[in-house]
């Protein structure tokens, strides 16, 4: 069986490097969301220069877009989205210091590349497992794009979320 | 025979529970076919992700959380008794039932917390409508005085994978077989496997895709109940467990949990095909007015 490995974010290249894929992986510190509109518009920052609205060195972003928090609670269902999506953004957001994704499915060429040029990792967790995961958010905030509704960019407090590392920065998949 | 009057706030009120309930519960044939895939499988992680899965329902239901964040695009089915008329507010007499289904759509996205996912227009400004409106929705009028309603919520992910594709009258089950295998080992990973799959065979361009999706509103463990398309729906569950696509795509042989086959006649020159992919959150829930 594969190894399980805690990790405390923001990632470090060391942290980074001790992934392989396959590994499963329990993520614990700060993450962010953000999906299709939210890369699209840091991409669109970045491509004119501008300062984005979260300092990406080492960060961890999360494909997500949850459905709205319950009267008490943190967060609602919040299970990752497709990766593929994110293909066309997600090596330009790595280049500007974004260490980890977390999703679900397949990353492209473009993508494995910068993983392994800038030392990252992508993360998978479980897909359509919304319940069960949001149970390891702690605590949840909009912190950009509010305009976007669930496809805002939150920041998350994470304690031992579930992954397996699907591209390591070796160019190695677990698919 | 008299025409049986069904109450416009009866159909706002069935489809906001239906929204709400087919969110949070998923249906017991589908859970036992988790569970019973779950005792079968022999790859290790593939066991754990199924695992997962099993405890997501039961956390869903006991603790009301979503099921999936994606609480999907509402398809809604209706069968209307041809001796069914539904009454219309006094103050508003120019609504009908599509007001009254899109009406209960987004009281229960409102009131359920699930998650608004439709954007008005799809290629311009895609500014979200915030209701989920407008539905979906398949209307049939059927003999008899009753409405059966029957909502489904279906995921973005899983919806971009399904496919369709004309092939030659001439063309085999093979043929056919190998291209719906195919599409099932492109969606992967990327769809949410295990998958329920609904082919559509026959029909024209627009009934195939339609049947697809009326197959997967089946019971999970039933078969056609033509021979040759019940075994060949054996036959395609065979195959694609062989693909070892797995659950989540991470390997193991439960990629598909049911493939079901809907048939509808067509020209001499067409063989149309679809298949529609469904998440492993299988969520639907029908009422009978």
């Amino acid at each position: 069986m594969s190894n399980v490995i805690r990790v405390n974010t923001p990632l470090s290249d060391d942290v980074v490097l001790s992934l392989r894929a396959g590994d499963e992986v329990l993520v614990s510190g700060v993450i962010y969301t953000g999906r299709d509109q939210a890369h699209k518009r840091l991409c669109e920052l970045l491509d004119a220069g501008k300062v984005l609205p979260i300092d990406l060195t080492g960060q961890v972003i999360y494909f997500v877009g949850p459905t709205p928090a319950a009267p008490g609670r943190v967060i609602g269902a919040a299970g990752p989205t497709t990766s593929s999506r994110m293909d066309a953004f997600s090596p330009k957001l790595i280049a500007a210091g974004l260490k980890g994704m977390i999703g679900k499915g397949y990353r492209g060429d473009e993508v494995r590349d910068a993983l392994k040029e800038y030392k990252a990792v992508h993360l998978a967790a479980t897909g359509g497992a919304g319940a069960l995961l949001s149970k390891c958010i702690v605590a949840s905030k909009i912190v950009a794009y509010a305009d976007l509704g669930t496809e805002a960019i939150r920041k998350l407090v994470v304690t031992d979320f579930p992954c397996v590392a699907a591209y390591d920065a070796y160019g190695g998949s677990v698919y | 025979m008299a025409t049986r009057t069904i109450q416009y706030e009866t159909v706002v009120e069935t489809v906001e529970r239906l929204c709400i309930e087919s969110c949070y519960e998923l249906p017991d044939d589908v859970l036992k076919a988790l569970k019973s895939a779950a005792d079968r499988e022999t790859d290790e992680r593939a066991k754990k992700i199924l695992g997962q899965l099993i405890e997501n329902a039961s956390l869903a239901q006991q603790e009301r959380i979503p099921l999936c964040q994606d609480t999907g695009l509402t398809v809604v089915f209706v069968e209307q008794g041809a001796d069914v008329t539904i009454s219309v507010p006094d103050d508003d007499p120019k609504l009908c039932i599509t007001d009254a289904i899109n009406e209960g759509v987004a009281k229960g996205y409102e009131n359920g917390l699930l998650r608004k996912s439709i954007v008005a227009e799809p290629l311009n400004e895609r500014t979200n409508t915030k209701t989920n409106t407008p539905a979906v929705i398949h209307y049939s009028i059927v003999p008899g005085d009753k409405l059966k309603i029957t909502v489904m919520a279906k995921g973005g992910g899983c919806e971009n994978k399904s496919r369709f594709k004309m092939f030659n009258p001439t063309d085999t089950k093979q043929t056919v077989s190998n291209w719906i295998i195919d599409v099932v080992r492109q969606a992967g990973a990327n769809a949410c496997p295990p998958f329920i799959i609904g082919v559509g065979l026959g029909g024209n361009f627009e009934t195939a895709c339609l049947i697809s999706k009326k197959a997967l509103l089946r019971n999970i463990d039933d078969h056609n109940p033509v021979q040759f398309y019940a075994e060949m729906e054996t036959e395609l569950l065979e195959k694609i467990n062989d693909l070892n696509v797995g659950p989540q795509g991470f390997g193991g042989n439960t990629t598909a949990l049911a493939v079901k086959i809907e048939t509808a006649p067509c020209h001499i020159a067409s063989l149309p095909v679809a298949v529609n992919i469904e998440c492993h959150s299988h969520r639907h829930k029908s009422q009978i007015l």
